[in-house]
């Protein structure tokens, strides 16, 4: 378990961490303007190293760029082989490890302690989270959130679907 | 139970006002009927009479069948060709999807393809990792989950998209179901979860094996305090236990089942354990009869799928109907 350890300072400290994402979040979110400027694509994988150094220490976090740590309790659910956006599934063992993984406690059941450990607790945790957009990995999800912050139009090619 | 409307065998019901589908299983629930539901094992073969021999150990015992979609991660016939085979009989079939074999584009087209050929009820299950079956080396897919999966259902059907928001244009009429397991950790999180496969489009739900009664009221007091035994229809999980033995192995190895030591008891005191399982089971009925918002019961009897006509007629909790099967429809046509 001891490969987890990290993993599960940052749920304890899921309150914490919260509050200095949100904040490093609204810096990011300021600098918006200088960001257009240089070009957000031109941006995008500088941003992903440092993102995948930091988080990848903190959440062993897996860079699906559309992170859901805010509504995870600060635990990572691209560590579950499932890849559950939604869990925990039924299959969490009787001590809190996975089904599929019995060396690993699930990434769910810390899902739900960090989330009780955040302010706003309940509601996230009980939203209902979309499915994966696998054209996203390997994206800095940090600056997508300052995109989707200023509505500004999404760089990934997206391709519109005809009715 | 022999509906009015009635039609041939392999036709669909009429949908009645208010309902999704036109299946036995939605039109007992929203009758207020208290429903039976087994498991089918879906053969390790390509003989349709398997298929067929099988079905028929349920005929006039239960409102649907579910047909398993590779449970436990092992390989065997498909939830979809069973469904296929069984609806042109006339059956009404409950098809499993699970999300560890098929993307989204697969299981968007066979929704459109179950519904087209009968298949009145889906349950969406995120389903086991591929480490716990046959084929451990194979590639788990896992693009949505159960609760995506029910969204992404119910949005063809409700509003006739597919999640790329392409128009359907005739949508699958479908009564939508998850899985529920009450007794797995965390166990505060389990209600929770149902309202969110409830918000998700669940409109019914198969517990996990309810052996703790209990546990189970205790989740049901839960779930009734969340107001969703008025918003999804509950059928809690029995099945018989084969032996103290079996008891023991599924205890310690089946994730989410949970098995009290006085159960265990109970068999290993038995001279005839197996006889012993089914009268647990039976009592286990009667006791999830009376706990409020459980609205049938979901048996799931792997190869002692016999026992279940016994389990089913002995309890009584068919309050006198007799569900539809092959030869009473025939019977019934010909008196006509």
């Amino acid at each position: 378990m001891n490969g987890y350890r990290m993993r599960h300072w940052s749920v304890r400290h899921a309150r914490g961490l919260n509050l200095l994402y949100r904040i490093f979040q609204g810096v990011l979110n300021a600098l918006h303007p200088l960001f257009r400027r240089i070009g957000y694509q031109r941006l995008d994988q500088g941003f992903l190293k440092v993102e995948k150094l930091v988080k990848g220490f903190l959440f062993d976090s897996q860079s699906c760029g559309q992170c859901t740590l805010s509504y995870t309790g600060m635990s990572c659910p691209m560590n579950c082989p499932k890849h559950i956006r939604n869990g925990p599934c039924g299959g969490v063992r009787a001590d809190g490890s996975c089904e599929v993984d019995p060396e690993m406690p699930c990434v769910w059941v810390a899902a739900w302690e960090g989330n009780r450990r955040m302010r706003q607790n309940e509601q996230v945790v009980r939203l209902v989270l979309p499915p994966m957009d696998r054209r996203l990995q390997n994206t800095s999800a940090w600056l997508r959130e300052v995109r989707n912050y200023h509505h500004y139009p999404e760089l990934d090619p997206v391709e519109s679907h005809v009715v | 139970m022999w509906f009015d409307d009635e039609p041939p065998a392999g036709e669909n019901l009429p949908i009645l006002p208010g309902h999704v589908s036109p299946g036995r299983l939605e039109r007992v629930l929203r009758a207020g009927g208290f429903a039976v539901t087994a498991e089918i094992a879906p053969p390790d073969s390509a003989n349709p009479i398997e298929v067929y021999e099988r079905a028929a150990m349920f005929d006039g015992h239960v409102d649907a069948i579910n047909a398993t979609d590779g449970s436990g991660a092992n390989c065997h016939m498909s939830s979809i060709s069973v469904c296929s085979l069984l609806t042109r009989l006339g059956y009404a079939m409950t098809m499993q999807i699970s999300c560890r074999d098929r993307n989204r584009i697969a299981i968007q087209g066979d929704v459109l393809g179950a519904s087209a050929m009968g298949v009145a009820n889906i349950l969406c299950l995120t389903g086991d990792g591929v480490e716990s079956g046959d084929h451990p080396e194979a590639k788990p897919v896992f693009d949505l989950d159960s609760i995506t999966t029910l969204e992404i259902i119910r949005g063809m059907r409700d509003d006739c998209r597919f999640l790329s928001g392409r128009r359907i244009t005739s949508p699958p009429q479908v009564f939508l179901g998850a899985a529920a397991t009450p007794f797995a950790q965390p166990l505060e999180s389990r209600p929770l979860r149902l309202a969110k496969k409830v918000a998700a489009g669940a409109q019914f739900v198969q517990t996990q094996y309810c052996f703790d009664i209990g546990a189970f009221a205790t989740y049901m007091e839960q779930v009734r305090g969340l107001g969703l035994h008025e918003a999804v229809f509950i059928l809690a999980g029995v099945g018989p236990l084969a032996s103290a033995r079996s008891a023991e192995w599924i205890r310690s190895h089946v994730p989410g089942v949970h098995i009290p030591d006085s159960i265990i008891a109970r068999l290993k005191g038995a001279a005839d354990q197996p006889a012993e399982g089914v009268e647990i089971c039976k009592d286990l009925i009667h006791q999830i009869r009376e706990i409020e918002g459980v609205h049938g019961i979901h048996i799931m009897a792997y190869r002692h799928e016999h026992l279940i006509g016994e389990i089913v007629q002995s309890t009584g909790v068919l309050g006198g109907r007799t569900p539809w099967s092959p030869a009473r429809a025939a019977g019934i046509r010909a008196v006509e």
